[in-house]
């Protein structure tokens, strides 16, 4: 028996108290809000950490309790908690759960039980992490690629038990990702609705898969990484620990590696760095889509640009290498994976432009935000062009370029798409709409304010100005002008940061006094727009499955009134629409 | 490039099924219950697989460094790995015994398909006491997790094996549950298959590791230069 028709013959087990409704749930629609509420939250500690960064860099001494060690704790863990803790887990454990069984027509996950536990230690994994916060030394102070020999010398802040609780809290996170890893793809794989084929999956099942698969294959670098560093430091060995004094005292360790490190983190970081990118290559797909009215263009080359971004993207890691004293050749190999991996994501670029090219274009809150994505995304892009190359990568390397360039494509524009996506399903999520002004404030100054901050930077680092340092005074080559500049950024990074509050109140505010949103308040075509209640209730679909007859973007489809064509509608319901429309014409001709 | 072309751009319906009837394409066709549960074991099998894979990379990297003093030196502990072909004996027979007992489930012979998968995990236990014996044996001989990079491999590499096993055994111990709550055999049948799936793969694997672990420095050096690490 197909899997599909299993699910519509097997009885539901709704949930029936409190506790396994909302805590111990085992339904993905729930699990899906614990992971978001937990990554925003944690992302929100983030936003706080930059801003005593930014205190530091635009008002030096501003601060009485930032000293070099606070400094360098509260950028590792900004660091860390943005890439894995909030961008991953909002990506994958947030929308994937989410959106994978309504897109495509399942009851839920597979294996609802690990999906389940996936969560919770992903808690834990934040547990252990913020819980650095409150030991002796404090959080790790090595940055969040914890180079060694660095992250376990001492002298680093947090060497004693900083870096050990966030290595420890790495590998509970990498069991939690594979848990719903496992759940993502194999839901995508078995446990589609009838007519449900590959390609008419919406664009954001297809990055959220492809991000999954990644996922599953990269992150055992880190665990690897992780596993290795912590027999370094607790049990003695010289994995990655090469023969050093350190504070006078020759160490034990002797002849570990600290670069083989660094290619087992970069072959887990390069495709990290797409597992954030694919799903919102998919949802900005979606919302672009959706809100121009038209059918996303070239679908196929999109997917297959997902597919090839994937695959590429494990072969390009060492350009975070190049000064690390690589063979030349290796370097030149690298640089022109680099490029490639360019080829497709061009591709996406153009293709989104297309759609949008005679568009209906409804300027919406999360059509703006989609929007600001591609703006956002292609200037990161470019950036990445430069510093692809080796070239230019080397004297550019370790300044404030590179922190605009990968703050620009890796921090603004996924978090763009998670504001976008967020406000696009969170009709469909709570049943109601958000405030439109509020969002519309909101996207604004996060937008604009964005490029305030960011955009700068380039330009001190074309100065020279190095990142990493906690204090800029007395370096004859940083100019006056810099130090106004970092002020500048420093004000419009407080505002940005605040005006987070706006959403967090937006949303907060809206889930009780929303206006009732309706089940498709977008008139969305893609299947989670058609289940029968809003909110989807446990099982998704009532007693039978939805049947799909075709793609989810049939959008303004010549002949029909209606702008959108669901994919449950059926070639004689669409053929009876195209009849009603024409006798409505037909009778406005009359009249 | 006309209106229309972008309208209706990709021929309109990418799964080249614009009108066919829904019925004929039914997505994930046989794919039942363990089905789907097979999919998931052969997709964690495959980050296993990335996960040893990447291990053996750094073993293979760390091995050509000037301080690796190899476990297969006439007086180091794997000049004779004796110990572990014991070992690899007890996985060779927990997983014939798995075998039996997930074909005796298929010919739906119960005492069969019982009898056979304790043995099995049995024999799995065994052979983790004999790795533990082995660490044992390396211990008394001075050979410390510390001491020597190849010493720090043959523990990491083993232990993190022996944690997969010891995983294998928590799902054998929950399908003993089931035969002891008398389970019907279709059920129990499903669960058979995937333990078995589980430790071919792991004997797999260990066969992999055990022929490493014992390889001499130069196929070490060969495996490296192959590998761009030399």
């Amino acid at each position: 028996m197909a899997y599909a028709e299993q699910a519509e013959t097997e009885a539901l087990h709704e949930p029936k108290s409190f506790l396994t409704k909302y805590i111990w749930s085992q339904d993905h629609k729930v699990i899906a809000v614990q992971y978001s509420l937990t990554a925003l939250f944690v992302g929100l500690i983030a936003v706080v950490l930059s801003g005593l960064m930014r205190m530091q860099i635009g008002f030096p001494g501003s601060l009485a309790f930032m000293d070099a060690s606070t400094y360098y704790q509260a950028m590792t863990m900004h660091g860390m908690i943005m890439v894995i803790y909030l961008l991953t887990a909002l990506f994958l454990g947030g929308f994937g759960n989410y959106l994978i069984p309504l897109m495509v027509g399942a009851r839920d996950m597979v294996f609802p039980y690990v999906n389940m536990l996936s969560y919770w230690f992903y808690l834990l994994a934040v547990v252990v992490l913020l819980s650095s916060f409150f030991v002796p030394g404090g959080p790790t102070g090595s940055g969040w690629t914890l180079y060694p020999p660095q992250s376990i010398s001492q002298g680093t802040p947090g060497v004693e038990w900083g870096i050990v609780l966030m290595l420890i809290s790495l590998a509970i996170f990498i069991v939690a990702a594979t848990m719903g890893g496992l759940n993502y793809v194999t839901t995508v794989l078995q446990a589609r609705t009838h007519g449900m084929t590959l390609f008419r999956m919406p664009l954001s099942v297809w990055g959220i898969f492809m991000a999954s698969i990644m996922a599953l294959l990269a992150f055992p670098a880190l665990f690897v990484s992780a596993v290795m560093m912590l027999f370094d430091k607790l049990l003695g060995t010289s994995f990655f620990m090469p023969a050093m004094v350190s504070l006078g005292q020759q160490l034990d360790h002797q002849g570990g590696s600290p670069i083989l490190f660094q290619h087992l983190f970069w072959f887990f970081g390069h495709p990290e760095v797409y597992i954030v990118a694919l799903p919102a290559f998919g949802l900005v797909s979606d919302l672009i889509s959706t809100h121009a009215r038209k059918n996303i263009f070239g679908y196929r080359m999109m997917v297959w640009a997902i597919i090839a971004i994937g695959v590429l993207s494990f072969v390009v890691w060492a350009h975070h290498m190049y000064v690390s004293g690589m063979n030349p050749y290796f370097g030149f190999f690298f640089a022109v994976t680099t490029l490639i991996i360019a080829v497709p994501t061009a591709l996406k670029v153009y293709n989104w432009v297309l759609t949008l090219w005679r568009g209906d274009i409804h300027l919406t809150v999360p059509m703006l935000f989609a929007l600001a994505f591609i703006v956002t995304f292609l200037v990161g892009g470019l950036t990445g062009l430069f510093l692809g190359n080796v070239i230019v990568d080397i004297p550019l390397s370790d300044t404030y370029f590179v922190v605009a360039h990968f703050h620009m494509v890796m921090g603004v524009a996924p978090v763009l798409v998670v504001f976008g996506g967020i406000y696009h399903w969170f009709p469909k999520v709570t049943g109601r709409m958000f405030n439109d002004t509020l969002g519309k404030l909101h996207f604004w100054i996060t937008f604009l304010g964005t490029y305030a901050i960011f955009f700068p930077m380039h330009y001190l680092g074309f100065q020279g100005m190095p990142r990493r340092y906690y204090a800029y005074d007395n370096y004859a080559f940083i100019p006056q002008s810099a130090h106004e500049l970092n002020a500048f950024i420093t004000v419009v990074a407080l505002t940005v940061g605040v005006s987070q509050l706006l959403f967090v109140f937006n949303m907060a505010w809206s889930v009780f006094k929303g206006k009732p949103a309706g089940s498709n308040p977008w008139g969305a075509a893609s299947l989670e727009w058609q289940t029968p209640d809003t909110p989807p209730v446990h099982g998704n679909w009532g007693e039978k499955l939805p049947v799909v007859h075709r793609w989810p973007y049939d959008y303004s489809v010549p002949g029909i009134d209606q702008d959108f064509v669901p994919q449950t509608v059926s070639a004689e319901e669409l053929e009876h629409m195209r009849q009603r429309s024409e006798g409505a014409r037909i009778a406005d001709v009359k009249t | 490039m006309n209106r229309l072309l972008l309208r209706n751009a990709d021929g309109a319906d990418p799964g080249g099924s614009w009108n066919r009837d829904p019925e004929g394409i039914q997505a994930g066709a046989g794919a039942d219950g363990s089905h789907v549960a097979k999919t998931g074991l052969r997709l964690f099998l495959a980050v296993v697989s990335s996960l040893f894979f990447l291990f053996l990379l750094a073993f293979i990297a760390r091995s050509q460094m000037a301080d690796w003093l190899p476990l297969t030196e006439p007086m180091a502990p794997l000049a004779n790995p004796w110990q572990l072909w014991v070992n690899s004996a007890f996985l060779v027979l927990s997983c014939i015994s798995l075998q039996w007992s997930r074909m005796a489930a298929r010919r739906a012979r119960m005492d069969a398909t019982v009898i056979a998968f304790v043995v099995g995990g049995g024999f799995a236990i065994a052979f983790l006491a004999g790795q533990l014996w082995v660490w044992q044996q390396f211990v008394a001989w001075g050979y410390f997790v510390a001491s020597n990079p190849a010493n720090s491999f043959f523990y990491l590499l083993t232990g993190v094996h022996g944690l997969h096993l010891l995983g294998g055994l928590v799902a054998w111990g929950r399908t003993v549950g089931k035969i002891l709550r008398q389970v019907p055999l279709p059920q129990l049948s499903a669960s058979v298959e995937l333990c078995a799936i589980y430790w071919h793969y792991l004997l797999g694997l260990w066969f992999v590791l055990f022929a490493l672990l014992s390889s001499t420095p130069q196929t070490y050096e060969t495996i490296a230069r192959l590998c761009g690490l030399r």
